[in-house]
């Protein structure tokens, strides 16, 4: 029995899966350190949300009581929570690399280290 | 729809093999810290999940909660504590044997 509840939830799960997916990829595909960082921000945050939310609705599909309502508010909260702190870690570290010295990648350096991905020291 | 949640659970541990690569080869020390934060995020959505299939997601919703919080302090500490240190500097010599293919 498939109630309309467990098939919005489904979406939301696969949508979220598929921003996974995407930020998995740009976490190994990227050339330097800043658009991994770029990949692995926002794929990931908004990722969480949607999987978050999906099992939110899915905790309510077994019949509507307040346990099952106080739950669903408390995995919202975990949602919440990762989308305020996951873009904020992201901004520590980056200025943590930014302080200590990581080049970015351009283009006219992209031949020099492989494909870039080692980070050249400025002598 | 046990199935489709099981199925979703092995993408996530999938995925986070994927990042281990980051994780194990990454150029800078940065890199891995981004990697563990990335994989932290996994398993809290996987705890999630095997709340949902062990139907007791009433205790597994703590236990992610805690492990956000935990991901959430050790991803700043670390970054607060290689701001300073300039062994992840490029010129170090593990990067240059790295660079030679040693």
């Amino acid at each position: 029995m498939t109630s309309i509840l467990s098939v919005i939830s489904a979406v939301l799960m696969v949508a979220g899966a598929f921003f996974f997916f995407t930020a998995s990829i740009g976490m190994l595909r990227f050339p330097d350190f800043y658009t991994r960082m770029h990949a692995a921000g926002k794929g990931d945050t908004l990722g969480a949300f949607l999987m978050l939310s999906g099992m939110a609705l899915y905790n309510l599909n077994a019949g509507f009581s307040l346990f099952a309502f106080l739950v669903s508010v408390k995995i919202m909260l975990i949602a919440v929570f990762i989308f305020v702190a996951n873009p904020t870690a992201c901004h520590a570290i980056t200025k943590a690399a930014l302080d200590a010295g990581v080049t970015p990648w351009t283009k006219d350096k992209a031949g020099v280290g492989g494909r870039g991905s080692v980070v050249r020291s400025s002598e | 729809m046990e199935d489709f949640i099981l199925g979703i659970s092995i993408v996530m541990a999938l995925l986070a093999m994927v990042v281990l690569y980051r994780v194990v080869y990454g150029p800078t020390v940065l890199d891995r810290i981004l990697g563990v934060g990335v994989i932290g995020t996994k398993t809290t959505i996987l705890l999630c999940l095997m709340g949902l299939i062990y139907k007791r997601i009433d205790m597994f919703v703590d236990i992610a909660l805690a492990y956000a919080l935990l991901n959430f302090i050790a991803t700043l500490a670390a970054a607060k504590f290689f701001r300073v240190r300039k062994s992840i500097m490029p010129g170090a010599k593990f990067f240059k044997d790295r660079e030679m293919g040693v």
